[in-house]
This record gives C-alpha cells, sequence and structure tokens, in this order.
C-alpha cells in the first residue's frame, strides 16, 4: 500500500508522551545506578527508553510496511554506530569509577562494582592540580577565542564591506598564509614569546591565537551575502560603519559566529603541542598538557588516568550536547575536523 | 524639496555612465528616472544619495550644495529593488531603526512608527519578521523605514521589479498614494515606461548616460524631442518609415510617396524617419496625395478596435483601425494621417524636424 507523503506530516498525540517517557527512563538509569546500586534494574530502565525511543520515532512516521523495514535498518545501522562512537567514552567513565583492583580483574567487567565511587578523582586532584589546569584550560580559550572572534569580525567586515586599494592582494595574501602549517611557524612564534618576555606565562598561550584567517574568510564570505543595500540603508540613516557592524551585520551572522566559536574553542582546548613548548611550571599547564604529563607521572595506574581523561574532556563532551548542530553545520562547512 | 543637478558626470574608469546631466526637480513632485538597462538612471539616484562620489557636477538641495555631502547629512530616504529590510528586526524594529541611529526618544520613536506603518498600511503586522511577509509587504515597510525620518527627498530604485503583475499595480498606485499623503519629493527609477507614465509628474528619460528629455508624461508622448523617446515610449511601439525629402513630399526607396508639406521644415534631400503611432491613422475612402495606400497583412479582433499589421512601401507597421471596416488579409485600405502622433525625423541623428 502507497500511502501519501502528507499522511507522514500527522503527528500522534500518543507519539510524543512516548517520546518523553523514553527519554525519562534513559535519564532514570542514571539515579538509579548511583543511589539504588542496582545496575541491572539501571541497565533496564536505559535499555527500555531506548526501545520505546525508536518505537516512538518509528510510529511518528508513517505504519506501510516497507518504509518501516527500512526505517529499522537505519535505526540499526546508527544504533551500531553510535556503541563503537560511544564505546571508548563509556569505557573511560567505566574504568574511573573502578578500583585498582577491579581494574586487574579478567576477564576485565563492564561496568564498576559501585556507581558512586569517586575516589579516583580525588585522588587525581590530590596528586596532579588538576583544578589549576581545568582553569588555566579556561582561561586560554577564553581569552584567545574572545580575542579572536572580536579580530575575525573586524577583518571579516574589512575585507568584505570597506573598499580601499589593494583589498583583493591583501586578501590573498592572508589566504596564502593558510599554506603555511603551523608546525612551520612554531620556531619564529616561540622566539616572538621568548622576545616578548611572556614565555612560561598563560599570555605566551593566547597571544599567537588572537586571529585567524580561516575563520576570517568564512565570515568574509557570510558577509558579503548580505546584500549592500542594508549598508546603504543605513548609512544614509546616519549610521556608522562600526554601529552597522555590530547593530546589523553581527546580528544577522550570528549562525556564522556561534559555528566558529564553536569550532575555535574546541580547537583551542585541544591545543596540545604550543602549550607543550611554551610552558614549563606546572601550574601553567593546560589540561590535554597536564594530563599527557600526568600519564609519565601514574604509570600503570588506568583508572587514574581513566579520571583524569574524563576531567579533561568532560566540558567538550558536554558543549557538543548543547551546541550539537552547530558543530556539525560548522564541521560540514568548513571541511575539517573540530 | 527643490533638486537641481548641473552638468552631472560620472566615469567609471574609461566607461561613461552619465554625462553633462542637468535637470531641476520641482519640490514635491514624483519624478521618474526612465531608460533602458545601462542608461545610468541608477547611477544618477546614487549619486543623488551620496552612495557613490561624483566625477565632476555640482547637486543642489533646496539651493544648498550637497555634492560633497556624505549620505546621512542630506536627508534621503532610500528604497531598494530588494527592499533591503533588516532580517533578524521586526517590522517595528526595521522602522525605528533610522530613529533610533539618532537618539529619537523610545517613545517617541514608536509613536512615530505606528503613525508611518498606518500610512502605509502596516500597522497590524509591526511584530513580523520581514520572512513572513510577501514582497508587496515588505516594500511597504522598507517605504515606512524611508520615510519615518521625514527626509527631504525620496529616492526609488526600481522598488516594483521584485513583484508580480498584480501586486505591481497595486503599490505603484500605493506609492503615488502615499507620496500625495506626504507630498515628498520623489524620484523614482524604472526601466517600465507604463510605470512612468502612470505616477509620475515628470519623466527624466535617459539613454547611454545623456537626458533625452525631461517633460510630463503626456508631453514626452505627444511631443518627443528625438527619435529614441518617439521609440520607447508607447504600446505597441511607434511606426517608423525611412525614406528622402523630395520637396514638399516624403519618399520611400520604392518610391512610395506622402505629402507632408515638408519644404521649408525639412531640407531638400535629407534621410528622414517618418514615425506615426498606432493611433494616429484613419481609414479613407479614396486615394490623396497625403495619404497611404496600404496593404492588409493580418487583423487582430481587440473588441471595439482591431489592430491591423499592414504594409506601406515595403514597410509592416502596426495601426488601430475601428472595427466596423471588416477588413481581410490582402484588402487594399487607404490611410490618412491624424495631426497628433506624426513625426519627422533625422535618420542618422535622431533629431525631431517635425
Amino acid at each position: 500500500m502507497i500511502k501519501q507523503p502528507q499522511a507522514s506530516q500527522k503527528s500522534y498525540p500518543l507519539n510524543g508522551a512516548l517520546f518523553a517517557l523514553s527519554w525519562a527512563l534513559m535519564a532514570a538509569a542514571l539515579p538509579i545506578l548511583l543511589f539504588l546500586q542496582n545496575k541491572w534494574l539501571a541497565l533496564a530502565a536505559f535499555l527500555m527508553g531506548a526501545g520505546l525511543l525508536i518505537l516512538s520515532l518509528l510510529l511518528d512516521h508513517s505504519y506501510t510496511l516497507r518504509p518501516l523495514a527500512a526505517r529499522i535498518i537505519r535505526y540499526v545501522l546508527l544504533v551500531f554506530g553510535m556503541l563503537v562512537m560511544v564505546f571508548p567514552f563509556f569505557w573511560m567513565l567505566s574504568s574511573s569509577l573502578k578500583t585498582y583492583n577491579e581494574m586487574n580483574y579478567f576477564p576485565p567487567t563492564m561496568f564498576p562494582q559501585n556507581w558512586a565511587n569517586f575516589e579516583n578523582f580525588k585522588i587525581v586532584f590530590e596528586k596532579a592540580p588538576f583544578a589549576r589546569y581545568f582553569l588555566n584550560s579556561v582561561i586560554t580559550v577564553l581569552g584567545s577565542v574572545g580575542v579572536t572572534t572580536f579580530t575575525t569580525i573586524l577583518a571579516a567586515f574589512a575585507f568584505s564591506r570597506l573598499e580601499f586599494r589593494g583589498r583583493e592582494i591583501l586578501f590573498s595574501l592572508l589566504l596564502s598564509m593558510m599554506m603555511v602549517p603551523f608546525e612551520m611557524l612554531v620556531i619564529t612564534n616561540f622566539q616572538t614569546i621568548v622576545k616578548l618576555g611572556v614565555y612560561d606565562t598563560l599570555y605566551a598561550l593566547i597571544i599567537p591565537f588572537t586571529s585567524s584567517i580561516f575563520y576570517t574568510y568564512i565570515l568574509r564570505n557570510f558577509f558579503q551575502s548580505i546584500p549592500s543595500g542594508l549598508y546603504w540603508s543605513a548609512r544614509v540613516d546616519g549610521c556608522t560603519n562600526w554601529k552597522y557592524l555590530w547593530k546589523v551585520m553581527v546580528p544577522i551572522a550570528r549562525p556564522s559566529l556561534v559555528t566558529i566559536v564553536l569550532l575555535n574553542a574546541l580547537a583551542s582546548w585541544n591545543s596540545f603541542m604550543w602549550p607543550l613548548l611554551v610552558i614549563k611550571s606546572d601550574l601553567r599547564r593546560t589540561l590535554p598538557f597536564g594530563l599527557y604529563h600526568f600519564t609519565t607521572e601514574v604509570g600503570a595506574n588506568f583508572e587514574l588516568l581513566m579520571a583524569a581523561s574524563t576531567v579533561t574532556v568532560l566540558p567538550m563532551i558536554i558543549l557538543f550536547l548543547f551546541a550539537r548542530k552547530q558543530i556539525i553545520r560548522g564541521v560540514a562547512r568548513g571541511g575539517i575536523k573540530g | 524639496m527643490q533638486v537641481i543637478m548641473e552638468k552631472l558626470t560620472k566615469h567609471f574608469g574609461e566607461t561613461k555612465a552619465v554625462q553633462d546631466f542637468s535637470v531641476t526637480l520641482n519640490d514635491g513632485e514624483l519624478v521618474c528616472l526612465l531608460g533602458p538597462s545601462g542608461c545610468g538612471k541608477s547611477t544618477v539616484l546614487n549619486m543623488l544619495s551620496g552612495i557613490i562620489p561624483v566625477t565632476s557636477g555640482k547637486i543642489y538641495f533646496d539651493g544648498e550644495d550637497v555634492t560633497k555631502l556624505p549620505p546621512e547629512q542630506r536627508g534621503i530616504g532610500l528604497v531598494f529593488q530588494n527592499y533591503a529590510l533588516y532580517p533578524h528586526m521586526t517590522v517595528m524594529g526595521n522602522i525605528t531603526f533610522p530613529l533610533e541611529i539618532q537618539k529619537v526618544p523610545p517613545a517617541e520613536r514608536e509613536a512615530r512608527a505606528r503613525e508611518i506603518a498606518e500610512l502605509v498600511h502596516m500597522g497590524n503586522l509591526l511584530g513580523r519578521k520581514p520572512k513572513q511577509l510577501s514582497g508587496g509587504q515588505q516594500q511597504r515597510v522598507a517605504i515606512a523605514r524611508a520615510l519615518v525620518k521625514n527626509p527631504r527627498l525620496l529616492l526609488l530604485d526600481e522598488p516594483l521589479s521584485n513583484l508580480d503583475a498584480r501586486l505591481r499595480l497595486e503599490m505603484r498606485e500605493e506609492i503615488r498614494r502615499i507620496q500625495l499623503e506626504t507630498q515628498v519629493t520623489t524620484i523614482f527609477v524604472t526601466h517600465d515606461q507604463e510605470e512612468a507614465m502612470s505616477i509620475s509628474d515628470h519623466i527624466v528619460l535617459m539613454k547611454d548616460g545623456f537626458l533625452q528629455q525631461h517633460a510630463a508624461p503626456q508631453e514626452l508622448y505627444n511631443q518627443p524631442a528625438n527619435q529614441f523617446v518617439a521609440d520607447f515610449l508607447g504600446n505597441p511601439p511607434i511606426n517608423n518609415f525611412p525614406g528622402k525629402v523630395a520637396g514638399d513630399d516624403f519618399v520611400m526607396a520604392d518610391g512610395s510617396r506622402v505629402t507632408l508639406g515638408l519644404s521649408g521644415k525639412v531640407p531638400e534631400g535629407t534621410e528622414v524617419n517618418l514615425s506615426v503611432r498606432a493611433e494616429s491613422f484613419v481609414v479613407e475612402s479614396e486615394q490623396q496625395p497625403d495619404r497611404l495606400t496600404c496593404t492588409v497583412d493580418s487583423v487582430f479582433q481587440m473588441g471595439k478596435e482591431e489592430m491591423a499589421i499592414l504594409s506601406f512601401g515595403g514597410v509592416h507597421f502596426r495601426a488601430y483601425i475601428a472595427s466596423e471596416y471588416g477588413f481581410k488579409p490582402g484588402d487594399t485600405v487607404v490611410l490618412g494621417l491624424k495631426d497628433r502622433g506624426v513625426f519627422v525625423f533625422d535618420l542618422k541623428t535622431g533629431e525631431r524636424y517635425i
């Protein structure tokens, strides 16, 4: 039986409830684990929720058989892909909650015996100043992303809206610089940092990353797609370039800007090589560098390592959960990994 | 506001977009800048608004030289073909934006925006975003935004080109109504002669950067300054018969001749076009020297009239003929010429003799 596509547009009130219930069940798994200490009940709740979610998604579309089969296959594949992607993270989280003995069980256990065993985290924070690393990372990311966004907006405006001699040549020159790999610039950047007298300070982590040709390029392209009529209407009304930029262009470009900020924050948070070069003191390390250093310190204590990794990765996971759409769009558009 | 343009010239590198353009526009008028694409009409508009600097010449607003004044000090309102509304602001936000820049207090801003929104019949849609409006509504908002700061001059750059045929008719009447109500001096750029004829007080017709004629619509139609003006205005287009002047007569290549009393008005032997509007023919019963004996090629019924395609001296032309004659293709007709809508232009220079 062929159904008209309009039929699938219909939404069933029951599905909404089913959808909410499925999420509620999956979410309930965590408190059940933590407070009731019953991992099987938690697992059952989670799986039931997942099953209901798939059911509600299926019902939401149509009742015809062929698309149903196709959809089941699609979701099975997606779930499989998701498991592959999520498993390392799950393993990290699970290991971080195990004791040293548990870690060495053979065969290894899937779940920790005590889901509320935060002992490892405590040890990690005692052994190395992870709170400090975290703070350093946050300061670096805020500083570099903040300034980069500002300079990117100004440069993109100049290269798209202002008219001056040699604009296109200058921009081509800038673009050609993108071909120079970062590793090439490390030496000169390092010398600059030393000469500025900011070696082994957080400034050294921020100053080389206060502008970006790539983001300028993305934003300039977006700015150029804004019709010039908007600019002239505003100018005729007495709007200055500065005001026009912040009152009209930036709000219109907000989706693009959010993408840029997110990609930039991800790259900045994950940066490893540069901090390794310019930071000497323990207290000025950022998270990835601190984690690396921690590895060499704790050696074979994988449960501690996993706890430290969790601390490092968690903020990015949370960011991803909140800004999933923008990140995916940004990565898809930029064609680069975040 | 009275607008005077004096020998206005604009060159883009080698391209001469506007040349020696001198026009005086009176206060409170709606003037159309008319011409084919690329004739420099938008360039003139952009020079008036200050968006592009002039190469030479002067612009005076009410006697004040504004040639070098930046756009924001000229007191103008602009409306673009693509409306150029701020997509992230509501209708209210768009209309109040010019006032916000001029630091008008919020309460007054809103009151004035409401007033102007009523004028353009958008009072009930102030909370909408531009995306949620039709093309015609967006154009109303653009006009409201241009008018809210009480400009001395309203400039509209092809404001109807993006609208469909019905809305275009409606909006051009609306623009005329709003202009009459506000009495703001308005310049309207268009390439559509019908649009220009129907709403303007005066038309400024341009071609290749040069002013062709500046006159009221009827005068432009009835007294074209040259061949280009005669060709550009009117639907169906004017009929042109190429030929030579021989004494009082107009003689075509195949020897067909019409007596028009040309001697003294046009030099002997000049190559000219006899240009006749389709409605300027009259059916006569007998041949006389000042009449044309033509063959009917085809006839189209148009209700009270017929549009006939005929040939004379090897030239095909269109003429309106009363239905009662019932001509058929192949018939021979004698046509006389009315006084109105018959011109003689120099074939080379396009200059008008009669």
